[in-house]
């Protein structure tokens, strides 16, 4: 037995024996384990983007065509057939900062619904924290989301409504109340698919849902005119205002849709975006410790 | 059969590095997997729906830093689940494993390549899975190719690799991240030969550096070649702790038994075998009993069978093993024609003698088994007897032989 050997015996005997029990770990716990594989959650998000459009011939290109064409239909059927651009000065870049923004919450709830069942291959073979696979589609939309804010600044440039107001302040809070949101019922949604592969499919449904629930294609003043119109009661405008994409969804049009004018929002929207934030991180807590009762399991239900 | 022996006869080694305690693991298997069929079968009727497998059954068991332990034992006796548990990978249900130190698992070949990207991008991936840094990795980049045996193939996607070299990749990603406690599943026999052979050299390396390895393994030759000590697991429990050519022959035995059952006919097996052996010796032709041997010599091989009633003619064999499993030399009276006569109750002892054994220095277990006269057998004995025999510097193997170098004279051009 070599000196070497007798070193690593010596340091083993002076580190604690830990248990191996995921569901023993807390939060704490975990959010250092995950911070210690940063560099790993870098590379998993560099390979989501790299194999994403492998032996695509436009590759990223495709990040953009998808929301272009989208626009397309939205600005031509929604705005000009059906009129709601009447309303609503600057619709084009209206409609595609809304879409923009929903966009990344979309991409990242999905992707993150899926992604301990399409990363089984690790899950299922070594030990890493799992709440890295949802974190990582997470980084992959953000860097599609980035794309796509170029174009969105571009086209405000190009339409003479360059976004330079205050408003921009609403930028940072926006996308980490989309952010937050979109982990947290990433992660939650990610580990229950493991054992009900419905999960995934309901996914997509709610996400339909809360594109046409948060005002992306039409104004959140509409709401509020159906409400008066019908005479619904005024708390209902607040519900539809307590929803996290919604008051994303306002807070980035405040950045970027210079067209706006302060009666096109609810009031107090920044004081809203911080509750948003808080409720948001609770959220996050909570799903995460319902995420480590449930791994456990994971590496025999895939 | 369980039985634990002391480890007297292991080399004491370092701290604790893995504590399983009183571990069991229940897996719940289910019939339905839709929403629709849980709602539909929920309550009552659910439970009908579930049965319960015990895959794994109160292991407790430590693992000492710088010993290599075999996990051997039959399909589905829950060694790999095992090996999972102590990796983290899956929770045990009841009970606790704890352990220290950096750890890298090799379970599966290729655990965590993505089949689009190249070879370099999936080894800085699985490095990191592994905990390494970039910078980690950058610098044993070189010395985990040349390990690889990959070349050039480093830049092309890995799904048109070959199995081989997936393994192979993986094999030397895995060695290079430092680990105190390297895991491996029976992924080493897709290898070519050589690296194989690379593999065990790495492994014996390993060793002299007081790592320590916790294998799965189906090979009782690989178990004695490269392991101290052996866990053998039945159908989810511990059949035996001890060293490594203990546990392959505990493994044999079940094996064995294994075999016995789905040969024998349900009907047969009611009566039990009317005769056993009772020991195996080894003597010299003068009868003095030989453990060490200079190789050579002729030995006699006694096999004493007790028959409970008298017998009809009957048969018998023996054979020779090296640890690792590999029989060098067999005889019976089957093979030969000459069954023993009829024999009354009582001792029989059967006598063979072996002329001029020419063995080779190494360790060695003799085996015999008996059988009726239609060859239906009554039982087996396994490393009943064992000896050594003397090293001869001048060769290696297992065939004592002589031989002459010369030098043939060489006519320049």
């Amino acid at each position: 037995m070599s000196d070497r050997a007798l070193q690593r015996f010596a340091r083993l005997a002076d580190e604690p024996l830990v248990p191996t029990a995921s569901a023993s770990r807390g939060s704490w716990t975990t959010l250092k384990a995950v911070i210690d594989h940063r560099a790993l959650l870098g590379l998993l998000v560099r390979r989501d983007v790299k194999a994403r459009y492998k032996d695509s011939a436009l590759g990223m290109l495709w990040t953009l065509i998808n929301p272009l064409v989208q626009l397309l239909i939205y600005w031509l059927v929604l705005g000009q057939i059906l009129g709601a651009a009447r309303g609503i000065p600057d619709f084009a870049i209206y409609i595609f900062s809304g879409l923009t923004i929903f966009g990344l919450f979309s991409e990242t709830l999905s992707a993150a619904t899926g992604s301990i069942v399409a990363n089984s291959g690790l899950v299922k073979k070594v030990y890493v924290p799992r709440e890295i696979f949802p974190l990582a589609t997470a980084g992959s939309a953000l860097v599609t989301f980035g794309v796509q804010l170029i174009v969105l600044v571009a086209a405000c440039l190009i339409l003479d409504s360059a976004p330079l107001s205050m408003g921009l302040l609403y930028f940072l809070p926006a996308v980490l109340i989309v952010v937050i949101y979109a982990v947290s019922l990433g992660i939650l949604l990610s580990a229950i698919n493991v054992y009900l592969r419905d999960v995934q499919y309901l996914t997509s449904i709610l996400l339909m849902l809360a594109l046409w629930s948060s005002p992306i294609v039409y104004g959140w003043t509409m709401v509020q005119q159906v409400i008066d119109r019908l005479g619904l009661p005024q708390w209902l405008l607040d519900v539809y205002s307590a929803n996290p994409v919604t008051i994303a969804v306002l807070g980035f049009h405040r950045a970027f849709w210079v067209a706006g004018t302060p009666s096109d929002y609810p009031a107090d929207l920044a004081l809203r975006m911080g509750i948003a934030i808080v409720v948001g991180l609770l959220l996050l807590w909570g799903c995460q410790r319902v995420f480590s009762r449930l791994q456990g399991n994971f590496a025999q239900e895939l | 059969m369980t039985r634990i022996t002391d480890h007297s006869e292991v080399m004491p080694l370092g701290p604790k590095i893995v504590e399983v305690n009183n571990v069991s693991k229940t897996f719940v298997l289910r019939r339905d997997n839709s929403l629709k069929e849980r709602i539909v079968t929920l309550g009552r009727s659910g439970r009908a729906h579930r049965e319960k497998f015990d895959a794994l059954k109160n292991i407790t068991f430590d693992v000492e830093a710088g010993s290599t332990i075999g996990l051997i034992g039959t399909n589905g006796s829950g060694k790999s689940t095992l090996l999972k548990v102590i990796g983290g990978i899956i929770d045990p249900t009841s009970g606790s494993v704890r352990r220290r130190g950096r750890i890298a698992a090799l379970l599966e070949l290729g655990a965590g390549f993505h089949p689009d990207l190249s070879g370099r991008d999936n080894v800085y991936l699985n490095a990191s899975i592994l905990g390494l840094s970039k910078e980690e990795t950058d610098a044993e980049f070189d010395s985990i190719l040349a390990f690889s045996e990959i070349g050039d193939f480093i830049d092309t996607q890995v799904k048109f690799y070959s199995s081989g070299m997936y393994v192979r990749l993986a094999f030397a990603v895995a060695v290079h991240t430092n680990p105190d406690l390297l895991l491996v599943d029976e992924v080493l026999a897709v290898g070519d030969e050589a690296f194989q052979r690379k593999c065990m050299d790495k492994i014996r390396q390993f060793q002299q550096e007081g790592r320590t390895i916790v294998l799965v393994s189906h090979s009782a030759a690989q178990v004695t070649e490269i392991c101290d000590r052996g866990v053998v697991l039945r159908a989810g429990e511990i059949a035996f702790v001890g060293s490594a050519t203990e546990a392959t022959k505990v493994h044999r035995e079940i094996l064995e038994e294994k075999r016995k059952l789905t040969l024998d006919d349900p009907a047969e097996e009611e009566e039990p075998a009317s005769s056993k052996i009772r020991s195996i010796t080894v003597r010299n032709t003068e009868g003095r009993v030989l453990k060490n041997l200079d190789g050579g010599e002729s030995v006699v091989i006694e096999v004493a069978v007790e028959h409970s009633e008298p017998t009809g003619e009957w048969n018998s064999s023996m054979s020779i093993d090296t640890p690792h499993g590999q029989q060098v030399y067999g005889a019976g009276t089957l093979r030969s024609h000459t069954p023993h006569p009829a024999a009354p109750a009582g001792v029989s002892v059967i006598r063979y003698e072996i002329h001029e054994l020419p063995l080779a220095g190494g360790q060695y277990f003799v085996n015999a088994e008996i059988s009726n006269g239609e060859n239906k057998q009554w039982d087996i004995f396994w490393q009943g007897a064992m000896f050594s025999v003397a090293e001869d510097p001048d060769q290696s193997g297992t065939v004592r032989a002589r031989s002459t170098i010369t030098t043939m004279a060489v006519s320049p051009e």
